[in-house]
């Protein structure tokens, strides 16, 4: 077990080195530098050669890569062009706020879809079962920035129950040492931070997590469908034992491999940042930041951001590998 | 069947979880409140808060507040007043520039204000050797931009409220430049303090202090009590980035923000009939134009240039895509700008005039020819998609069969600079309200080099000159009819269609006042009151 996570984390850096070398030639490939955007309609020759000088554009392109490498190997990626910040500390400035929507989301989808999941396994061919599919088809089918609309709708317009952007509102002030502010406002104690902050997590969690909340209820109710139908679950019952123990201690810890699966390539997904949840409830995360990154040409960010994506795709998708080991004893990694 | 278990009781969890959430809510918390709170609402986070670095609006909104300069423009148009210099006199050549300077100022914090201040403040952008011309990310653009480097020979401080600059040529926009945010005077021990960071730790004089920036979310900015005029009435000032224009109207609705710029023309109605909102407007310096390339065929031509300007509907433009809130534009300059040529009439809607001017330069049939499109909205122009169709329509009907070229704001500007359209839109907005801030940057034969500004690559030897003498003189009289004569050389030739001079819109909630939009953009909370 210990040498295949060694070996996939080893598998990290070919991937990422990969992934670098393609993002920057891309970029570089694309017309328009960061140089011009940041100067728009203003960009004279003179001034434009200058800027271009100052980021080292003017370069041939081996030099630019191979100096932007040699910053990477020593763990600095650099500055943005476009915000002057050291794209770290951008990183740093962002990905909570990514974090807390994303779990914000999943914790949605997983209570939400495993539950609707179930009961409709459960309840196969009944009232339930209709619906609850029904409502999982919908949310699949839904376009992200519809349902957004729609929720702001009920809930901020027509009931105005809740807030609809940013992450606090501009009253309340809150030191934010981990960035995740439902941990923040917990460790300062503030109670009325807590409420707003979860007031403002409310609908982007919502929007977000719909999606993977259908997936993961079909999954778990086609999962635990077939489960049910086993052998062992009919000597189970025959036994005598309770439907509740036969459910939940033989039926669901099998039935829940699939439906892992799913969750952690929602987790990593989502974890990658949101764009239209993003920018429609504004709120600060590292989809929003990445998406501009990518329309000013500053290419720096781009890399910064697609590395840190693609690690954490990574990292959760292993975590997954090693649940389902534990989950289900016969997956036994080879050494 | 079995199983009345968990599964049966999450989704009544879930809406136990729901609604324990909403109970949370309601009134916003009480600690860490403070009285006088002004949220505004705006579509993009700043970039960065040193004056002299930023080269986008949305950063200056916040240094207004933060920064002041040696001199200001006055309410409602671009005269210059004084600020941070009390007073100033210019020998009789006009190459020496003496400013006497306000004492007693000090930063916010805890530098004094004074000469040294001043020097720093303009010296780390035109001396090449001092330790701070080189910043780590970026450069001074406006300052080469607005040409200092040439204008500037010298710079000194003579005594702690003293400061003296010669020119290298006389330079009628010199003084107006030094009221733009690139000339603001920053604290000198916080930028030695902070370095390449002192674009988020910002230090003025101005009557707001930092506060706390959270990236892309807000930047909260709180009274200098200190200040050396009457202090600002607002506690704090938030700059909130809510980036959907809807979200942004709803939440000035709501109440969460208090007020928004660049209203989105969709939502004007509402706000006029919204009793418990104000729309402000102020006649926009600016203008939204379309360039014929004059290096590609047929643009060479002037018969089709004008044909061009008669065939496109402006006032059709202003009522469908700006709510009315934009004037269409007859020269190159906006009309609120001094020097302006009102006895231009400009080239009436008129397609059959149009047609004839094809036929006779041989184009009978029309011809086929590209209408590159950005897809960013811009202040001059907020749906530029739907204006290009509009336009298109408008040639169709003169047969003139544009295709629509759209890209993205980066290759657009890489491809339109270089000279690959043959029409574009494009637009510019002012800086100092200086004629010639318009005439030279966008339409000289200077400006046609590539990358060029001047995107219909217009090159005329007698503007040239006249823009020249424009800029040597220091006589408001002379200078007047200089840039009467360039705009009518201008019409002539017709290099552009000059479409729309949007006006500048914000709203606020009833209850805010003492807020003036200004012609240059700036947006100061100085006055500001809030009554609740």
């Amino acid at each position: 077990m210990k040498g295949f996570i060694l070996r996939r984390l080893a598998l990290l850096i070919p991937t990422l080195g990969g992934i670098t070398v393609a993002v920057f030639l891309m970029i570089y490939l694309v017309p328009g530098d960061p140089a011009q955007v940041m100067l728009g309609e203003r960009a004279n020759a003179e001034t434009l050669a200058a800027l271009r000088q100052d980021m080292g554009l003017d370069q041939p392109f081996h030099i630019q890569l191979g100096r932007f490498l040699g910053d990477l190997l020593t763990g600095d990626l650099g500055r943005s062009f476009r915000t002057h910040e050291k794209i770290t500390v951008e990183i740093i400035n962002r990905f909570p706020a990514t974090v807390e929507l994303t779990m914000a989301a999943m914790l949605f989808a997983i209570v939400g879809g495993v539950a609707l999941g179930m009961v409709s396994a459960v309840r196969r061919g009944g009232m339930i079962d209709y619906l609850s599919m029904a409502v999982a088809t919908a949310g699949i089918s839904m376009p992200v920035f519809w349902l957004a609309l729609v929720l702001i709708l009920l809930f901020a317009v027509a009931l105005p129950l809740l807030p609809i952007s940013g992450r606090l509102s501009a009253s309340i002030y809150l030191e934010a040492p981990t960035g995740l502010y439902v941990v923040d406002s917990l460790l300062a104690g503030n109670l009325a931070a807590l409420g707003d902050v979860l007031r403002h997590l409310a609908l982007p969690a919502i929007t977000l997590g719909t999606i993977p909340l259908a997936v993961i209820a079909r999954m778990t109710r086609s999962s635990l469908l077939e489960v049910l139908g086993e052998d062992y679950i009919r000597t189970a019952r025959a036994k005598g034992l309770s439907p509740l123990i036969v459910l939940v201690r033989h039926a669901v810890r099998n039935a829940f491999i699939p439906t892992l699966t799913v969750i952690a390539l929602e987790f990593g997904y989502l974890l990658g940042g949101a764009i239209i949840t993003e920018t429609i409830f504004a709120w600060p995360g590292i989809g929003r930041w990445l998406f501009l990154a990518v329309m000013a040409r500053d290419f720096r960010a781009v890399q910064g951001g697609v590395l840190l994506i693609a690690t954490l795709f990574i990292v959760v998708n292993l975590a997954a590998d090693v649940l389902y080991a534990w989950l289900d004893p016969r997956i036994r990694y080879s050494k | 069947m079995y199983c009345r278990g968990p599964a049966a009781a999450l989704p009544a969890l879930l809406v136990l979880l729901t609604l324990g959430l909403l109970a949370c809510g309601g009134g916003d918390g009480s600690a860490g409140q403070v009285d006088a709170v002004l949220v505004f609402g705006r579509g993009s986070d700043s970039v960065g808060l040193d004056p002299a670095l930023e080269t986008d609006g949305e950063s200056m909104k916040v240094c207004d507040n933060l920064y002041e300069n040696l001199v200001t423009y006055a309410s409602g148009t671009t005269e210059v007043v004084p600020q941070l210099a009390q007073s100033w006199d210019v020998s009789d050549d006009g190459l020496r520039w003496t400013f006497h300077l306000r004492t007693g100022v000090r930063f916010h914090d805890g530098t004094p204000f004074n000469a040294d201040a001043v020097l720093f403040s303009l010296d780390r952008q035109f001396d090449q050797d001092h330790p701070f011309h080189k910043p780590s990310a970026g450069t001074y653009s406006y300052w080469k931009d607005m040409s200092m480097d040439a204008v500037v020979a010298d710079m000194r401080a003579d005594d702690d409220s003293t400061f003296v600059i010669e020119l290298a040529e006389a330079n009628a926009p010199f003084l107006s430049n030094l009221g733009m945010n690139f000339c603001a005077i920053v604290s000198p021990s916080a930028v030695r303090r902070h370095g390449a960071d002192y674009f988020k730790n910002p230090v003025g004089t101005g009557p707001f202090r930092f506060v706390e920036w959270r990236k892309d979310e807000r930047i909260v900015l709180g009274r200098n009590d200190d200040y050396w005029g009457e202090p600002a009435s607002l506690d704090r000032l938030v700059f909130k980035y809510v980036q959907d224009p809807s979200v942004r109207f709803l939440e000035l609705r709501s109440g969460a923000v208090h007020g928004i710029d660049n209203v989105s023309p969709e939502f004007i109605d509402a706000i006029r009939q919204d009793p418990g909102l104000d729309l402000l407007t102020q006649p926009g310096m600016n203008v939204g134009y379309l360039a014929m390339n004059m290096e590609r065929a047929p643009f060479g031509d002037v018969r089709v240039r004008r044909a061009v300007n008669h065939a496109v509907n402006k006032q059709a433009l202003v009522e469908n895509f700006y709510a009315g809130l934009a004037v269409a534009a007859v020269n190159p300059i906006p009309p609120m700008m001094w020097s302006y040529h009102e006895d231009i009439s400009g080239y009436a809607h008129d397609p059959a005039r149009a047609r004839a001017l094809l036929s006779e330069s041989g184009l009978a049939d029309g011809f086929d020819t590209e209408l590159w499109v950005m897809t960013a909205p811009r202040p001059y122009m907020p749906q530029p998609g739907k204006i290009a169709q509009a336009i298109q329509a408008d040639l169709a009907k003169v047969n003139i069969r544009a295709r629509i070229v759209t890209v993205d704001w980066a290759t657009y500007l890489d491809k339109t600079f270089d000279g690959q359209h043959g029409m574009c839109l494009l637009g510019w907005t002012g800086d100092n309200g200086d004629p010639d801030n318009f005439l030279y940057v966008l339409l000289d034969k200077t400006a046609a080099v590539k990358p060029a500004q001047n995107v219909a690559f217009y090159k005329s030897e007698e503007f040239h000159d006249v823009l020249l003498a424009g800029r040597r003189s220091t006589d408001v009289a002379e200078r007047t009819r200089l840039y009467r004569r360039a705009q009518e050389i201008v019409h002539a030739d017709a290099p552009w269609v000059p479409l729309v001079h949007a006006t500048q819109t914000a709203a606020f909630r009833r209850g805010v006042e003492g807020f003036e939009l200004h012609p240059t953009g700036s947006k100061w909370f100085r006055s500001v009151t809030l009554r609740r």
